[in-house]
């Protein structure tokens, strides 16, 4: 252990046992988990709570007039409520389910993007998006005749708010969508200026919390977002379930997103009207079993608390900068003053694929490559990086397992 | 050094590093590129189809350099069908671990099989090749 990380505010070596995967061995090697940004480890709580579901309370939901299908349909419900408090969102009604946060961006640029956008009008996205926050407004563009406008990043990985006043001038846009936390640079963005400046130029803001939700206390009534989503797969729960937050009145005025059951009031061959948010935008049997394991998710970070959870991957990133800068030849990427747990980094001479492989070998996985973020590599003059993410699992002697296989794969290929 | 680095031995390391193919020719009749969207590797082959020049300009991972600066010593003096052989043979050998010897060099590349992720970095360059000699140079 370094003495550069402060003692944790909670118990680490419990959160792990918590983790039946951590005890796992990779080719013979202790596994060093270095890759929750792409998708976290569950808590034994998760894959208990599914099971029990499906050994002792299963049924389709919101459709069943028996015991089983009512039981079930109260725990996919009270999931709901589950994550209005994470998000201290003003009513569950306000929590829509969908498969993850590519779908919920989706549902906002099909539904709102359709019904509220006309020809002429602007979204603005900035330069560190994922693609899921990229695509759907390029595909919104050309179906539906908006304009997609990108603000700029500095060179420290942050929001150029120069860039963004620029890009908000001529009045013409109607939508921010703006990642919370970068899963590249690691930068949280100014999510509550952000939308103060939205709204002060007429225009709404969707913030894209895939990775923020994970890390820190998100309160959509503080930050005023119109728009929240995220995936339950990155906050410990299982793949398959995702959320929008939308506001009541917004929600409201959108139309439904896909067809079928359970999004409808009433259907007759001519004409079929739409339940009210947010089961208009559920149609079909949800992923009962995974929104389930959301809750349970849910519950096992609520416990553990994010000041802890914070404050443990603060000191996590401060020591991993400290540690890896130490390695000759090796640059991490951005420079925020507020950043999390990500960290995205080249080394000279070695391609980050090179390095994923080698450091495998050692039991150590990290993610390689352009981590959906295309235009934000061209941005940095890279094709790709190597990154290591942490949860709230991560020790700092894994960080430096790392910075030793990182010294090691600089021995092979140079 | 163990297992951890048994794939980057001297041969691929030394390919990587001093490329001997490396580059546009002054003169070529055929090209075409290979690009991997995952990493944003990117190789550019350049033939003549007389059979006596294949070179490449590479943007990747040790592994696709390396098979790149391999293959174009590989099929030097081949004819399109024997190439074509040549690109199979290699694949199943990436594919099963199974070395060739027909294959000489290129078996360096045989450790290759135990990482799925990294079969295609091995295999760009020989799928632009193929491209390339089916794709004349337009002018």
């Amino acid at each position: 252990m370094s003495a550069a990380l402060k003692i944790p505010t909670f118990d680490v070596e419990k959160i792990r046992a918590d983790f039946p995967i951590l005890s796992q061995t990779v080719h013979g090697k202790k596994l060093v988990f270095l890759d929750s940004a792409a998708s976290a480890q569950k808590p034994r709580a998760v894959i208990d709570a599914m099971v029990h579901a499906m050994e002792t309370q299963y049924a389709n939901v919101h459709r069943g007039l028996h015991f089983m299908s009512e039981r079930t349909s109260d725990a996919y419900e009270a999931v709901r409520g589950k994550v209005a408090t994470l998000l201290n969102a003003p009513s569950p009604e306000t929590i829509v389910f969908t498969r993850n946060a590519t779908e919920s961006i989706n549902l906002v640029a099909q539904t709102f993007g359709r019904a509220s956008l006309k020809s002429g009008d602007a979204i603005v996205i900035s330069e560190m998006e994922h693609h899921a926050n990229i695509v759907p407004w390029q595909m919104l563009r050309d179906s539906h005749g908006i304009e997609l406008r990108i603000a700029r990043i500095t060179d420290s990985g942050e929001i150029d708010f120069d860039s963004l006043e620029q890009q908000f001038a001529d009045g013409r846009v109607k939508l921010l969508a703006i990642t919370h936390m970068s899963n590249v640079l690691g930068t949280y963005t100014p999510a509550e200026r952000l939308a103060k400046f939205a709204h002060a130029h007429g225009a709404r803001i969707l913030l894209d919390g895939s990775q923020a939700i994970v890390h820190r206390a998100v309160d959509v009534q503080v930050l005023d977002a119109d728009f929240y989503v995220f995936s339950g797969h990155k906050l410990y729960g299982p793949t398959g379930i995702g959320v929008l937050y939308g506001k009541p009145e917004i929600l409201d005025a959108m139309p439904p997103f896909m067809g079928g059951g359970d999004m409808i009031a009433s259907v007759s061959y001519q004409k079929s009207t739409w339940a009210k948010p947010p089961q208009r935008f559920e149609a079909g049997t949800p992923a009962i079993l995974e929104t389930i394991g959301l809750g349970a998710a849910i519950d096992y970070v609520q416990h553990i608390g994010f000041p802890a959870i914070a404050a443990h991957e603060r000191a996590l990133t401060d020591h991993a900068i400290a540690t890896l800068s130490n390695i000759e030849g090796l640059k991490i990427l951005g420079t925020a003053q507020d950043r999390g747990g990500v960290i995205s980094f080249t080394m000279q001479n070695a391609h980050a694929h090179d390095i994923a492989t080698l450091l495998d070998r050692q039991g150590i996985a990290i993610r390689a490559g352009h981590h959906c973020a295309e235009p934000l590599m061209g941005r940095l003059g890279v094709t790709s990086t190597a990154r290591a993410s942490f949860a709230l699992y991560t020790t700092a002697a894994e960080i430096d397992a790392l910075a030793a296989g990182l010294t090691r794969v600089k021995q092979i290929l140079t | 050094m163990s297992d951890t680095a048994e794939l980057y031995q001297s041969l691929i390391m030394d390919r990587t590093k001093n490329p001997r193919h490396a580059g546009k020719p002054a003169t070529f009749d055929a090209e075409a590129e290979g690009d991997n969207p995952m990493c944003g590797d990117r190789v550019h082959v350049y033939l003549r189809r007389d059979g006596t020049l294949v070179t490449h300009e590479s943007r990747g991972c040790a592994i696709m350099t390396a098979s790149a600066d391999l293959m174009a010593d590989a099929v030097k003096n081949l004819t399109p069908e024997q190439i074509a052989a040549r690109k199979t043979a290699f694949e199943a050998m990436v594919n099963t671990g199974a070395e060739n010897p027909e294959l000489g060099d290129l078996n360096a590349l045989a450790g290759v099989s135990e990482y799925r992720s990294r079969i295609k970095c091995a295999t760009l360059p020989w799928s632009a090749l193929a491209a390339a000699l089916q794709e004349p140079k337009h002018d």
